[in-house]
């Protein structure tokens, strides 16, 4: 049997809210299984399991303020006795329990006809709709003949622009938390290097082209792509520094960083991205983005990030020098491409370049391996194809 | 389809992609980078939905062409769609 | 831009009915009471006077008989309009109508055609009672081979007649019994053939989409005013021909509001309601947001006390009703 502690969804994060039990005892569980999820200053987050097993009892109730490492539940092995709460309720055939058991059975079977639940009546349209909108038809409340119609799915709707307020507020603390923190204790340096990305932007055009719509990739894709596998060769750069000591991660789990509408900022991880091509990255990427905008990341997405990488975007700043977030060691910030004269055996020509910075934790690491990692990197942007 | 219509599908599109900004204003001249703050990944995505919902292959080239509200409605025209 | 004036349904019929003998010498119009009496409804009154014994004739009270000559005249190169003075008497010549005009040219390898237009009164609203006030216009929508059409307008009485006498095929055309005296608004020089396979929105809304045809449009209407009073916003769709259906008008409409009420005076059982619902349930089940309502007489024959035939036909206040059940407000 062993306890499950509520873990930690980020550098600043000390309690969250316990809104949802997903799982109930008896539950069989899979690593990686979302088990509750709660709200915290980040928005919904889902809570997702460590280990195989059974759920066996829940601890903590829904409305609770949970602390980080509070036990929350219990998971017993497969095959384990039961524990307290499910013993109770299975009915033991000792001689003195026997009195229940001699109840008249049509008493016992039939159901008290007032808890009987009818089944909701949801419109087509209705339902559709809720699947558009990502709302729970079961937490909709059926209007009038109790039929779930258009107008409850609309009612239900998480309305996201009044959330702003509340939320917003409450993640720039959290932001401003974690980046006091990383500028208190983390003694940053800073490598640059500006980069041509013509090969890299003509091969991605040409490989566009080529693609339908749906399947075309963004040019934060490769250059992800590259970042990671330059990240294996310089494992300094990747990994969590706890308690005076760095531990390196054998896995490039990539934290990207997201602007929200509204002003929050956040950078989950897409994990092992290093074995990901880039179809596969861009599919990781959207699907990322996307429930960063409807609010709903997993818990090991914000807590497991090995690195971070932030690309400013089109039409932002040539260059950016990003805080690192805590406990990372290093962060890639890229800046917007811009055409720039560009020396070529001699000659002045006109490039499509970027400026990439890497800060990295001097505790850690030191310029030359940062140096190293960019020299690695562009490299493989100047073989696009190869990525 | 009405130049209407057309703008009406449009909107959509970009509101399937972003339904936060269900209820804002579209200023059919400005760019949605300028009067929202959608960003490559979003603009893609609403490429896609464009695709999606009009059959029509849009290479990346003609992309900024499609910046606008009013653009978009242009674009889809010129392609024959909604005749 | 061509000037609009006003004239009846009763007028408009005649008009096309005159406008299609002056430019088509093969029309001739065939039917009981339609030369010497002017039609049992006014509507071919002066026309034996203009153009002729030939051309305006009057027939024996035999349905089956005239309107197999009729068929008869057809097969023979003229473009016969038959007038069955209402449908309750059309009964006395399905067989022509039915094993002949709508399949001889099925049956004959395409090498025969029947051109002719069958007009007929219909419906219940004049206490004509139980066997003078049928609508029998799904029986006839049910067979294929012909056209059925149901103008509710001025507008198309008066326009739908020609593109029928060009039609190769059978076309009946169904005029409302109280709808004659109605004034409608038609163009200077008449609407000589308006197309007869579409459906059309007679009043664009949000809320609800209400079905319907013939007679039974203007009750449409009428409960349309009082619902936009109580904020309900009806989309109103004339069908105007009932076979075929035009389904594309009725699911665009249907996707748009979710929420469709149909309106038939046929009785339910075996309606054109039925069909229409079922289409709609085939096409846009994912699109409903609530059960089809169908708004028809009551399953009995049409009483004669005005009261009663009032209460077992459609009226708007059942039509209002039918819409807020779908609206569930």
């Amino acid at each position: 049997m062993i306890e499950f502690r509520m873990p930690s969804l980020g550098a600043d994060m000390e309690a969250a809210t316990l809104v949802e039990w997903v799982k109930k005892p008896g539950d069989r569980l899979k690593r990686g299984d979302v088990i509750a999820v709660v709200e915290t200053q980040k928005g919904a987050i889902e809570i997702e399991v460590f280990n195989d097993g059974v759920l066996d009892e829940i601890l903590t109730n829904i409305g609770e303020k949970v602390p980080v490492g509070r036990a929350i539940a219990t998971i017993r092995g497969m095959d384990e006795a039961l524990g307290p709460a499910l013993r109770a309720a299975v009915p033991v055939a000792a001689p003195e329990k026997i009195a229940p058991v001699t109840a008249p059975p049509e008493e016992a079977a039939r159901p008290p006809p007032e808890t009987r639940v009818v089944q909701a009546q949801i419109t087509p349209a209705a339902r559709r709709r809720a699947q558009e909108l990502g709302v729970d038809l079961a937490a909709v409340k059926p209007g009038l003949g109790g039929v779930v119609g258009l107008d409850q799915v609309e009612a239900a709707r998480p309305v996201i622009k009044e959330r702003p307020g509340i939320l917003f507020d409450e993640m720039r603390n959290a932001i401003a938390a974690a980046m006091a923190r990383s500028h208190r204790e983390i003694p940053h340096y800073y490598v640059t290097s500006t980069i041509d990305v013509s090969r890299l932007m003509d091969w991605l055009e040409a490989e566009n082209s080529r693609r339908s719509v749906p399947a075309r990739l963004i040019y934060a894709v490769p250059l992800m792509r590259a970042a990671a596998l330059a990240l294996k060769e310089t494992p300094e750069l990747n990994g969590h520094y706890e308690e005076g000591r760095f531990e390196p991660a054998g896995r490039v789990n990539m934290g990207v960083a997201v602007a929200m509408r509204g002003g929050g900022l956040i950078a989950p991880a897409i994990l092992e991205a290093e074995i990901l091509d880039m179809d596969e990255l861009m599919e990781r990427l959207r699907d990322l983005v996307a429930r960063v905008r409807g609010g709903r990341l997993r818990s090991s997405e914000l807590s497991q990030g090995t690195v971070t990488f932030s690309n400013l975007g089109e039409e932002t700043a040539d260059s950016v020098l990003p805080l690192i977030y805590p406990p990372q060691v290093a962060i890639i910030g890229c800046g917007q491409i811009a055409e720039r004269p560009w020396a070529d055996h001699g000659a002045v020509v006109v490039r499509r370049t970027l400026t990439v910075s890497v800060a990295g934790d001097h505790r850690v690491s030191d310029g030359r391996r940062a140096a190293q990692f960019l020299t690695h990197f562009q490299q493989l942007l100047h073989n696009p194809e190869k990525l | 389809m009405t130049d209407a219509e057309l703008a009406e599908l449009v909107k959509s599109a970009l509101l399937k992609v972003a339904p936060d900004l269900a209820g804002e204003e579209f200023a059919a001249e400005k760019r949605f980078r300028d009067q929202f703050e959608v960003d490559s990944m979003d603009l893609l995505n609403f490429m896609i939905e464009l695709h999606r919902t009009t059959g029509i292959d849009i290479p990346e080239r003609d992309y900024p062409k499609l910046e606008t509200l009013a653009g978009c409605v242009a674009y889809l025209k010129t392609k024959g769609f909604g005749k | 831009m061509t000037l609009m004036r006003k004239i009846t349904y009763r007028e408009a019929v005649r008009e096309a009915l005159k406008e299609a003998l002056e430019c088509d010498e093969r029309v001739f119009l065939m039917g009981e009471d339609v030369g010497r009496y002017g039609g049992a409804y006014a509507c071919s009154k002066g026309l034996l006077q203009e153009f002729g014994e030939q051309r305006i004739r009057d027939t024996p009270l035999s349905e089956s008989g005239f309107v197999g000559a009729g068929i008869g005249a057809a097969l023979g190169g003229m473009r016969p309009v038959i007038e069955i003075m209402t449908v309750n008497f059309s009964l006395l010549a399905l067989d022509q109508i039915v094993n002949n005009a709508a399949t001889l040219r099925h049956m004959s390898g395409g090498q025969l055609s029947v051109p002719i237009v069958i007009r007929m009164a219909t419906g219940a609203g004049r206490q004509l009672a139980a066997q003078h006030s049928h609508s029998l216009e799904c029986w006839f929508a049910h067979i294929p081979g012909i056209k059925v059409l149901a103008p509710a307008t001025v507008a198309d009485a008066r326009g739908m007649l020609w593109t029928a006498i060009l039609d190769p095929d059978p076309v009946v055309i169904f005029e409302h019994a109280t709808l004659y005296n109605e004034e409608g608004e038609v163009g200077a020089e008449g609407d000589l053939g308006v197309d007869i396979e579409c459906a059309a929105v007679r009043r664009a809304g949000r809320d609800a989409t209400i079905i319907t045809y013939g007679g039974s449009l203007k009750k449409s209407l009428a409960a349309t005013e009082q619902l936009a009073s109580d904020g309900i916003d009806c989309e109103v769709i004339d069908l105007r021909a009932l076979r075929p259906l035009d389904d594309k008008a009725i699911m665009a409409s249907v996707v748009k509001t979710h929420r469709a009420v149909i309106v038939d005076e046929g009785w339910r059982s075996g309606s054109l309601s039925a069909e229409i619902s079922a289409r709609i349930m085939e096409q846009a089940l994912y699109d409903l947001d609530a059960p089809v309502a169908r708004v028809c007489s009551a399953e009995v024959p049409i009483p004669y006390p005005r009261h009663l035939e009032i209460a077992a036909t459609p009226q708007p206040e059942a039509i209002v009703g039918a819409v807020r059940g779908v609206m569930r407000k």
